[in-house]
């Protein structure tokens, strides 16, 4: 593995190069889900940049103010997700990348993880890869790491903090196993981050005239054909498959309500906490 | 499909300094009942120092124990060393089931083992059972925890990460036997990633506790904060926070319930001052007993607490604490 660490070339002098992987995702806020039907209604909500995509962002823009890096905005969709590419340019991306084709839906963990591996192996020289830790529809949290994975390339996780970086080599704190790491990474790397590495700018004015006359890169499968198979895209591609959908019922809680009547709350509670057996260890 | 070429349930029992964590406990107690299904043996590895206590891995159902052994290496949480290591016994044993707990560090080692392995994997799972064909049905909430996804892999192993938390821990029997292999590491590293120090190991899991006593940002300061730790306290519970709480910096993320802090899942949940934002809720509305004290009748909070103390926590907790110290003596 050391091998093939160090036969992986990056910026070689030039310009460092940051991708970072967004997904277009409902706002969740306005999500229907119907429980009688197992089903899920987004047509009554918008869509947004993912919430932990715009802090990937976010720490790609602030690393590249100061090294002078191009960030490339990588995302897979359907041709609307061309929207959030252009936000993230208005938002200070250089570049924009959409991967769209009807071949790719349906794509579960491993094939969307293929696609934007074959994406990134078809940009060719890069150094950061950055991710939000998950999507908030997904959910799942595996695709950064995995395609860390197939590019055979080093992840670190759950970044809560970067303290440093350089062209070379980035200290970033993951949490993780229970503590919080302080790790050193030299590219090339892949980092998911959390909500708590920084706050996303706002789009300003001058990048969001450039946002509107971008020409936004797209590829389909046929300009990846040659790094990744056609059997390995889309539901062909996933080996995981959903077979049931279900809405589970909120919880059903008691719900008693002391209202101006502290005391009698009070006395209740201790009842709980009597029979619930939390009261007998020593203190 | 290679069907009965992979064979056998292998659980990764996660370690940290020697010590197994329970998720561990929990994975070979719902593994058992998955290979009782399927017929065929429950497995476990461990990757650590020589000195683990290995033998708990099999008082707890495992009937093979992997402990591929390294005093140094896998001491630090380097996913690229453990993922190698991992893939080549995977490769090796061919277990046709393959559960991680889905702590910060199986989250994050799972999916790299699973993208080299060119194998699915499901995520965060709540239940897992064996369909009439013998494949595993995992079942994991999706959607900010709106649904729950039945979800069967088409290759093997059947990958999944699996929540603490959600089974009981497997039955601990000091008279059963089983088999222990020893395997050597694989020892080449990663020269990228180097773990510079280990900042904060702050002992507390608030996932363990029995009670949670949390503190949103109605706490103002240090000294406000008091009466909660004294209230988790007199329970025997611990602290827990919601994230604008942290934000301040009154207190650390360690203590942070929610969506991207800690899930848990006491016996009795207390929210003090907390409204309930979704995120908060996705942490902690499995709690056994939910009591929420808020002085804003409509805080989202009441909606899931069983019991809803609508006034001020000022007035509150320090009458709670009062009557259970009375009680105690």
């Amino acid at each position: 593995m050391r091998e093939a660490f160090a036969s992986l070339h990056f910026h070689q002098g030039g310009k460092m190069t940051i991708i970072v992987l967004i997904k277009q995702v409902p706002d969740m806020e306005k999500v229907k889900f119907d429980r009688e039907k197992g089903r899920i209604d987004r047509s009554s909500a918008g869509t947004e940049i993912n919430p932990f995509d715009l802090n990937a962002l976010e720490a790609a823009l602030v690393i590249a103010e100061k090294t002078g890096a191009k960030v490339v905005a990588v995302s897979m969709g359907p041709p609307q997700a061309e929207e959030s590419l252009r936000e993230a340019i208005a938002r200070g991306a250089d570049e924009g990348i959409l991967l769209s084709d009807a071949k790719f839906g349906g794509s579960d963990v491993k094939a969307t993880s293929g696609i934007l591996s074959a994406a990134i192996k078809k940009i060719g020289s890069y150094d950061l890869i950055i991710a939000g830790i998950q999507t908030v529809d997904g959910d799942t949290g595996q695709v950064g790491p995995e395609v860390a994975g197939i590019l055979n390339i080093p992840h670190i996780s759950n970044v809560e903090s970067i303290k440093d970086f350089t062209e070379e080599s980035i200290d970033a704190v993951s949490n993780v196993w229970e503590g919080q790491y302080l790790k050193r990474g030299k590219y090339p790397l892949l980092m998911t981050v959390t909500k708590d590495v920084n706050v996303p700018r706002l789009p300003n004015f001058k990048n969001k005239m450039k946002a509107r006359k971008a020409e936004i890169t797209k590829w389909d499968s046929s300009h990846l054909i040659d790094i990744i198979d056609e059997s390995r895209l889309g539901v062909k591609g996933s080996p995981t498959k959903v077979k049931k959908i279900e809405v589970p019922a909120q919880s059903q809680r008691e719900g008693r309500i002391f209202k101006d009547s502290g005391s009698e709350a009070v006395l209740e509670m201790l009842d709980v906490f009597k029979k619930s057996r939390v009261l007998n260890k020593e203190v | 499909m290679e069907e009965k070429e992979y064979k056998g349930v292998l659980v990764f029992a996660e370690q940290k300094r020697g010590d197994i964590h329970k998720v561990a406990y929990e994975l070979l107690g719902k593994g058992k009942t998955l290979c009782d299904k399927l017929n065929c043996s429950l497995m476990s590895v461990v990757l650590g120092q020589p000195d683990i206590n290995v033998n708990e891995l099999v008082y707890r159902g495992a009937d093979k124990v992997y402990h591929i052994e390294d005093e140094m290496i896998f001491s630090v949480p380097d996913e690229v060393v453990y993922a190698e290591n991992l893939v080549k016994l995977i490769k090796d044993i061919k277990p046709e089931i393959c559960l991680f707990g889905a702590t910060t560090f199986g989250r994050s080692l799972a999916p790299r083992v699973a993208a080299i392995l060119e194998t699915g994997l499901t995520a965060d799972c709540t239940d897992l059972s064996i369909d009439d064909d013998m494949r595993l049905i995992q079942i994991r909430p999706a959607f900010s925890e709106n649904i729950l996804a039945h979800i069967k892999s088409d290759n093997y192993p059947q990958m999944a990460t699996v929540r603490y938390k959600e089974f009981d821990e497997a039955h601990r029997d000091e008279t059963k036997t089983g088999e222990i292999i020893k395997v050597k590491a694989i020892k080449s590293g990663n020269c990228l990633v180097e773990v510079l120090e280990e900042i904060s190991n702050e002992n507390i899991n608030i996932a363990d506790a029995d009670v949670v006593v949390s503190a949103g940002v109605g706490i103002k300061n240090t000294e406000d904060l008091k009466m909660i730790q004294e209230l988790a306290l007199l329970l025997g519970g611990e602290v827990g926070a919601s994230r604008a709480l942290v934000e301040t910096g009154i207190i650390s993320k360690a203590h942070q319930v929610g969506y991207s802090g800690s899930r848990v899942k006491p016996k009795i949940y207390i929210a003090c001052g907390i409204s309930g934002a979704p995120q908060h809720v996705a942490g902690m509305k499995e709690s056994g007993i939910i009591i929420a004290i808020n002085n804003d009748p409509s805080a989202p909070i009441f909606k899931v607490a069983d019991y809803s103390i609508v006034g001020d926590m000022y007035k509150i907790i320090p009458e709670l604490i009062e009557a259970i110290k009375n009680k105690k003596n």
